[in-house]
């Protein structure tokens, strides 16, 4: 059978409400993509990961064991599991993920601050008190769960006085710019990309890349946010050649991993679907979203070789 | 055959969060779904505008299904807020059925 719909929103709507986030990863884990980089606590300006990428490797491992579990007898279990999951996290026995892919993931949240830094951005971290935007829970329905979290992110912001976000991802970007708006009376803080925020800021290359890739645009900065021309412009500033695959820009085709919190089969099915267009135009692909990332990367099976934007942009511009 | 719910007529009229009165029912949104959902969304808002809650429950699945990811908004000629709609529909099932 497949997983149980009421039980698994519930279980990731539980983890929203009483840990802060759908998926509750210690706050070492959170922060330590940041060490080293001295970033000051609290700014008027900071750098908000919204978690999403320190997120993906917990995320990926948790839906390499729901795939096992849906259309098995396990996923009989899963009611069971949310009353478990009351008392004890399941969630982070469910999901250990090796620490090579931590590294890797925290690795692009480096390349983002490196970048800022580079642009002349001055910036802040909020480290432990920064808070996940509740992403998925706003996707799949669960409006009150979500307005009681959206005023807690909100209130942290108004703590250390934040009058500007800068994001790193889409899903995070709709949130704050686009889904909280309609939520919290009052809410007055300023949302872009780190992509709107360096293009703003003309940074300029230092390297020449002399590459050839094919881009892959999130739907969310794509559809939501209308953000289409930032990437493009930083990487063909940095010399990339930027190719464009069947459906791409406004039109892009979903990589599938909305699905994956629900239906594992039916976003590994879209991603297969949505690789072998790529694979047609140029052996890199660039994307810019986390989800995006780790689901094109599951069904690549290294056909072609995938990389988060800020990977190039780091090499050109830092 | 389905019964007309009042209540989920009730409901869906209080939402602002729900609009498809514009759906001319053309088809482009099923026709671009990358899922390839049949039902999407044109046959499942002309269930909700009528009213058929048994009819919109059926399709559960297709309904948590959706990506989201607005490929039937962006080339929806009636401008519907599909994306929207069917976040609607969550809600209201995550509370009807699921007691979320």
């Amino acid at each position: 059978m497949p997983l149980p719909t009421g039980d698994t929103i519930g279980i990731l709507a539980d983890n929203l409400r009483m840990r802060n986030s759908v998926l509750p990863i210690s706050a070492k884990s959170a922060t330590s993509w940041a060490r080293g980089l001295h970033l000051p606590r609290g700014a008027k300006t900071v750098l908000y990961t919204g978690m999403m990428y320190q997120l993906i490797p917990y995320i990926a491992a948790m839906s390499k064991a729901q795939a096992g579990i849906e259309d098995s007898f396990l996923a009989n279990f899963v009611k069971l599991g949310r009353q478990v999951n009351k008392v004890i996290n399941i969630s982070a026995f469910m999901a250990m993920p090796p620490k090579s892919m931590r590294e890797t993931y925290n690795r692009l949240l480096v390349n983002i601050a490196l970048l800022l830094q580079r642009a002349g951005v001055q910036f802040g971290y909020l480290y432990e008190d920064e808070l996940y935007s509740g992403a998925l829970v706003y996707d799949l329905g669960a409006d009150d769960v979500l307005k009681a979290h959206a005023r807690k992110v909100y209130g942290t912001f108004q703590k250390y006085g934040v009058k500007n976000v800068i994001t790193v991802d889409p899903h995070t970007t709709n949130m704050l710019r686009s889904v909280y708006p309609t939520l919290l009376d009052g809410y007055d803080l300023n949302v872009k990309s780190y992509l709107e925020v360096l293009v703003e800021r003309n940074i300029e290359p230092k390297n020449r890349l002399d590459r050839e890739v094919v881009i892959h645009d999130s739907c969310v900065y794509a559809r939501y946010e209308n953000v289409l021309n930032e990437q493009r412009t930083l990487l063909k500033n940095a010399g990339v050649t930027v190719k464009e695959p069947a459906y791409s820009g406004k039109f892009t085709l979903c990589c599938g991993g909305p699905a994956e919190s629900l239906y594992p089969k039916k976003a590994r099915a879209r991603a297969e679907a949505r690789v072998k267009q790529l694979k047609e135009v140029a052996r890199n692909c660039v994307t810019m979203c986390p989800i995006c990332y780790v689901n094109l990367q599951k069904a690549a099976g290294g056909e072609i070789e995938l990389a988060d934007i800020s990977s190039y942009l780091v090499q050109a511009y830092c | 055959m389905a019964l007309v719910n009042p209540g989920f007529v009730d409901a869906v009229k209080q939402s602002e969060a729900f609009n498809a009165s514009a759906c001319m029912n053309c088809g482009v949104c099923s026709a671009v779904c990358p899922m390839g959902i049949e039902l999407l969304p044109r046959k499942l808002f002309r269930y909700v505008l009528l009213g058929l809650e048994e009819k919109v429950l059926e399709n559960t699945e297709t309904i948590y299904s959706c990506l989201l990811c607005k490929m039937c908004e962006a080339n929806c000629p009636a401008r519907v807020h599909i994306a929207e709609n069917v976040r609607f529909l969550r809600s209201y099932i995550n509370k009807k059925v699921f007691k979320l």
